[in-house]
């Protein structure tokens, strides 16, 4: 680890403000992350502005209906709201699929939004990767790649985001509020993280001096039909290989909307408008639910090592949609998927 | 360290040193002031510098759980925690559990349910337990396996753990 100066931020203007006035500084929250990148030399900050302290910690009702969740409240604290719990439990769930309670202790809403992928090349400084150093290339694509993705990418890099709570988040269609040296805006979830294209080293649209200050739900929870489900090499504290988050809402035995959101294998949580669409008006039942799973798979393309996930993303998809349209969500303590 | 009404922002670290900074913790109810280089970790003060090597050193990435510590009451990993960020916490680890020469009923189970082989991750263990009941979420077998998955036991003594923990839980 390089060494930095450390300053702790008391105020969110005075964390913008530091951030613009010092190059090569970064946030530091939980630390989860960034502390394990920089044993590794991977992120070489030359300060740390230490946020965890920002008043930012609260979940608060929104006059439309919504919540408002603020950038340091704890991966735990979220996951075990009692709001949460019973308005958006896909969250809920998705959050106690990721990591251990330990991490998630320590996690904040805004380090999980902002964590880097777990590609093996992006780990080892050793080997060219286009994510850690623009234009040295990408070993993952003739390499090790079982961890990556499968959708939405291209020839620079192949890296997946990793978060859980990232695939409920884009699924409800929350937005990120974010705050910089010009000033506030509020991003689209969908908006919020991005495709490797020519640039897989920028993993998000937030400006280099913007500090995340919160996330804002809608008011639809889908708190009947949902499911959170991941697949992964051990049943619990490990990434996954693919997860499908899924809220429905039914009506008469059809579907009269679908959300369906995918962790795993792409650059960012996956959402699909055409399987969505191929969804509604449907009765929900399993040949509906393996059309739209065939649909968001269409464009699927393996690397190898990785190429099992277009089948078990399509077998997890069919399979999520079930337990969302059944009532029966995917629990996160026994491991048994019904 | 930088305080609210100071304008200037930090300068920034030219390679070499970036300055020490000081702060104070509470560790099993006594208070150490220290002044750390920033890269410290909480697992490299609590073992370098304060002696305390009940808390072990496993991965240091934040993937085995031997480093868990209680820090404010919550479960969190030490090999993970810049020691800087906890100036004012108040840290328990487990050569704090015990009181008055009686082991806490965790390590009294432990004991009992011979919950361990080798001991490298028991203190993270019964750490990590010791948060697991204060959260008071984890009700049934299943549930305190899933609530523990963050401690890995390399020689394989998990239905004992579970036992022994159900036990200082007080179930059947
Ligand atoms: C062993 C292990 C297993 C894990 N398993 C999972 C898993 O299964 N699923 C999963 O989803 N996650 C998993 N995680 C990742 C974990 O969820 C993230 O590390 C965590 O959410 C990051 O939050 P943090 O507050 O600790 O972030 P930090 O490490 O403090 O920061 C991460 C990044 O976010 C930036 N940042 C932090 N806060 C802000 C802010 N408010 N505004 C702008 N930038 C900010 C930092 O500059 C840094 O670049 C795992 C982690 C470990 C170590
Ligand atoms: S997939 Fe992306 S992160 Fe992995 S080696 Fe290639 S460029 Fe780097
Ligand atoms: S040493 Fe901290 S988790 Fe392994
Ligand atoms: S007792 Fe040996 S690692 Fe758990």
């Amino acid at each position: 680890m390089i060494n930095f100066q450390y300053a702790r931020a008391v105020s969110v203007s005075e964390a913008v403000r530091l951030m613009a006035g010092t190059p090569g500084a970064k946030f530091i929250a939980g630390g989860t992350n960034l502390v394990d990148l920089m044993k590794m030399d991977v992120e070489r900050p030359t300060a740390l502005i230490d946020v965890s302290r920002l008043p930012l910690d609260t979940v608060e009702e929104t006059p439309g209906g919504g919540l408002h969740i603020g950038a340091l409240v704890r991966n735990s604290d979220l996951a075990y709201h009692p709001l949460v719990e019973r308005r958006y439990p896909v969250l809920s769930s998705a959050l106690l699929a990721g990591a251990s309670q330990q991490l998630r202790n320590m996690a904040s809403i805004g380090g999980n939004l902002l964590q880097r992928t777990r590609c093996a090349y992006f780990y080892d400084v050793a080997t060219p990767c286009n994510k850690r150093e623009a234009g040295s290339g990408c070993s993952a694509l003739g390499g090790l790649n079982r961890m990556n993705a499968i959708l939405g990418t291209s020839d620079n890099c192949i890296a997946v985001h990793p978060s859980d709570m990232c695939v409920a988040l884009a699924a409800l269609e929350a937005k990120v509020h974010v705050t910089g040296t010009r000033g506030e805006r509020v991003i689209a979830f969908a908006d919020f993280h991005r495709l490797p294209e020519a640039e897989p080293q920028r993993d998000n649209n937030l400006a280099a001096d913007e500090l995340v200050t919160g996330i804002e739900l809608p008011q639809r929870g889908f708190e009947t039909h949902y499911s959170y489900l991941k697949i992964r090499d051990r049943s619990s504290y490990a990434f996954a290989l693919v997860s499908v988050a899924v809220c429905l809402e039914l009506g008469g035995g059809r579907i009269r909307e679908a959300r369906l959101a995918l962790g795993g294998v792409a650059h960012k949580p996956w959402r699909d408008a055409g399987a969505e669409a191929a969804l509604s008006g449907q009765s929900a039942n399993e040949a509906t639910f393996m059309r739209a799973a065939a649909l968001v798979l269409s464009k699927a393309k393996g690397f190898g090592h990785n190429t099992f996930k277009i089948d078990l993303a399509r077998r997890a998809v069919v399979r999520a949609l079930s337990q969302a349209a059944g009532g029966t969500p995917q629990s996160q303590s026994n491991k048994k998927i019904a | 360290m930088i305080s609210s009404d100071d304008s200037d922002p930090p300068a920034p670290a030219s390679g070499g040193s970036a300055g020490s900074v000081s702060l104070a913790v509470m560790v099993n109810g006594t208070r150490y002031p220290l002044t750390l280089d920033p890269r410290c970790t909480l697992l490299d003060v609590l073992r370098e510098q304060l002696d305390l090597t009940g808390t072990k050193k496993g991965c240091d990435h934040g993937q085995c759980g031997a480093c868990t510590i209680l820090v404010d009451g919550r479960r969190v990993l030490a090999c993970l925690t810049l020691a800087v960020m906890k100036d004012g916490a108040n840290i328990t680890t487990i050569e704090g559990l015990a009181k008055d020469g009686v082991l806490h009923p965790l390590q009294q189970a432990f004991i009992e349910h011979d919950a361990f082989q080798c001991g490298y991750c028991t203190p993270g263990q019964i750490c990590s337990a010791v948060g697991l009941i204060a959260e008071g979420r984890a009700q049934t077998a299943d549930e305190i396996r899933e609530s523990m998955s963050g401690n890995i036991c390399r020689c394989g003594a998990y239905p004992n753990i579970v036992a022994a923990i159900q036990q200082a839980m007080g179930l059947p």
